[in-house]
């Protein structure tokens, strides 16, 4: 954390968040094994991939995981610049009768959301998709909502939220910049 | 895992490997191995390309290269049109510039263009917006079948630094070989080039490869063949005695294919012709990596298309 940050989650506090998330994704699908974990790239996906290691030790099974690259479906793609670099996806079971959980670090406008929507569209029907986020800061220029919500961080447009994961930033924790003052 | 300072595609047009850096290749390469997924959806579709439209503009014939061109395009939803030589105004006198202004008129954004004449492209791509894909021009380049010959041999050997690639051939009138040659040596591969002296065209190891004309020498401990076919479309003169003759020598059978690396690949750009280049049974072997490559083509076609789309749009 720099000078510049604000402290929205520590990494102990994170972790406590994955473990609740967990829980409420237990509670609310006593069927474990039609879950599957879909990771948004790229924090989305070890975000998931936490969430399927602690589901593992509540539930004692081991709930499939995905991981999807929503370039090519951004709605962004015919403005000016050189196109975002497309990453891998990897599906590696039926989508058919599952029910899908997305995970992502931060909800901000639901854009990445309904491009991600859109993808699963295209590798088969889920019977259901429920969205997990780590943070949701507001904002929504799409009617998109999250079902499990780590922690809701009420931000101006102004500010940015990020999210440390120690797999790609060396350690775990979520930050506010800008805003006040800036 | 970090997200390493990629290059960004700002070119318009894909004329060869020549003009390519090698990180604009690698990011061809590493941007196909996401599009490879598409191929094997269910549905196999993506938006990426949803309102733009491409012309594949084949003068000169062809059927792998248009069908994989077409279905690389419908698979990133773009709007796809063939035009071929025979069916347009060109055979009513129209000259190549205007064909490409009518069509810019019309407006396409890409244009997939095959040529007989080595440098057509180059030279339409300074007077059209539109962005060019050459497809293949006289015995210059076809820079779309060497990135995916490269993209199949790294997929296969993890690499391409330091392996032994060996074509053999003929290197005079093959632009797979070229575009082969400008990318595999700048990626820091070895590459031999093997045939008879009149199919080797004179001074090609100023491009930094190696020219043995003993067939057995030449595939001695190489990671991966290539065998190119023998055009005749294209000789106007007798440069080899006879096929029955340079099948003798050159072609390629199990016995003689021992002598590369025991996990050494077979390629080949096609169209093959059996028992001449290479013997049936060889092109059917476990070794052989032929259609492969053609899977690989669509996924190369669409990483191509898509990063050019993205230049396109800075008007």
């Amino acid at each position: 954390m720099t000078s510049q940050e604000r402290a929205a989650l520590d990494a102990p506090s994170l972790d406590r968040t994955l473990v609740r998330i967990a829980h409420e994704i237990r509670e609310q699908h006593k069927d474990s094994a039609a879950l599957a974990l879909v990771g948004i790239r790229t924090r989305g996906v070890y975000l998931a991939e936490r969430l399927q290691k602690k589901l593992l030790e509540i539930t004692g099974t081991e709930i499939p995981l995905g991981t999807l690259d929503i370039t090519m479906y951004r709605d962004d793609l015919s403005e000016v610049g050189p196109n975002p670099e497309v990453r891998e996806t990897k599906l590696p079971f039926d989508l058919k009768q599952k029910v899908i959980i997305l995970v992502d670090d931060v909800l901000y406008t639901g854009r990445t959301i309904r491009a991600a929507l859109d993808a699963l569209n295209d590798y088969g029907r889920p019977k259901m998709i429920q969205l997990a986020v780590l943070v949701d800061r507001g904002h929504r220029e799409l009617p998109i909502r999250a079902d499990y919500v780590g922690k809701n961080i009420p931000t101006s447009v102004k500010e940015r939220v990020i999210i440390r994961i120690k797999e790609v930033d060396g350690r775990d924790e979520a930050v506010i910049t800008g805003g006040k003052g800036a | 895992m970090t997200t390493a300072s990629k290059v960004l595609w700002t070119r318009k047009d894909l004329l060869g490997l020549k003009d390519l850096s090698v990180g604009e290749i690698e990011l061809i390469l590493d941007t196909a191995k996401s599009f490879s997924e598409v191929s094997q959806r269910d549905v196999k579709k993506s938006p990426a390309l949803r309102g733009k439209t491409v012309v594949n503009l084949f003068l000169e014939p062809s059927t792998r290269t248009r069908v994989s061109f077409e279905l690389a395009e419908k698979r990133l939803s773009a709007d796809a049109i063939g035009m071929a030589s025979g069916g347009s105004s060109m055979t009513k006198g129209e000259s190549l510039w205007d064909t490409i202004a009518n069509i810019e008129a019309l407006k396409v954004d890409i244009i997939v263009m095959r040529h007989g004449s080595s440098g057509a492209p180059h030279r339409v791509s300074n007077y059209t917006r539109c962005g060019i894909v050459n497809a293949g021009d006289g015995i210059n380049e076809h820079p779309t079948q060497g990135l995916l010959d490269i993209f199949t041999l790294r997929e296969i050997k993890g690499k391409i630094k330091g392996l032994k690639v060996v074509f053999v051939g003929d290197i005079l009138h093959s632009r797979v070989a070229r575009s082969n040659v400008w990318g595999l040596t700048k990626l820091g591969a070895e590459v031999v080039l093997c045939g008879p002296k009149t199919l080797i065209p004179w001074g090609i190891e100023e491009l930094g490869v190696k020219v043995v004309h003993d067939v057995k020498k030449a595939i001695d401990d190489a990671d991966a063949v290539t065998l190119l076919r023998i055009q005749m479309e294209r000789q106007n003169e007798t440069l080899f005695p006879s096929i029955r003759e340079y099948a003798s020598t050159f072609g390629l059978n199990t016995a003689l294919f021992k002598r590369a690396k025991p996990d050494a690949i077979l390629m080949h750009p096609g169209p093959v012709n059996r028992g001449v280049e290479i013997e049936g049974a060889l092109a059917d072997s476990p070794q052989s990596y032929i259609l492969k490559q053609v899977t690989n083509g669509i996924a190369v076609r669409m990483a191509v298309l898509y990063l050019l789309s993205g230049a396109l749009k800075n008007e």
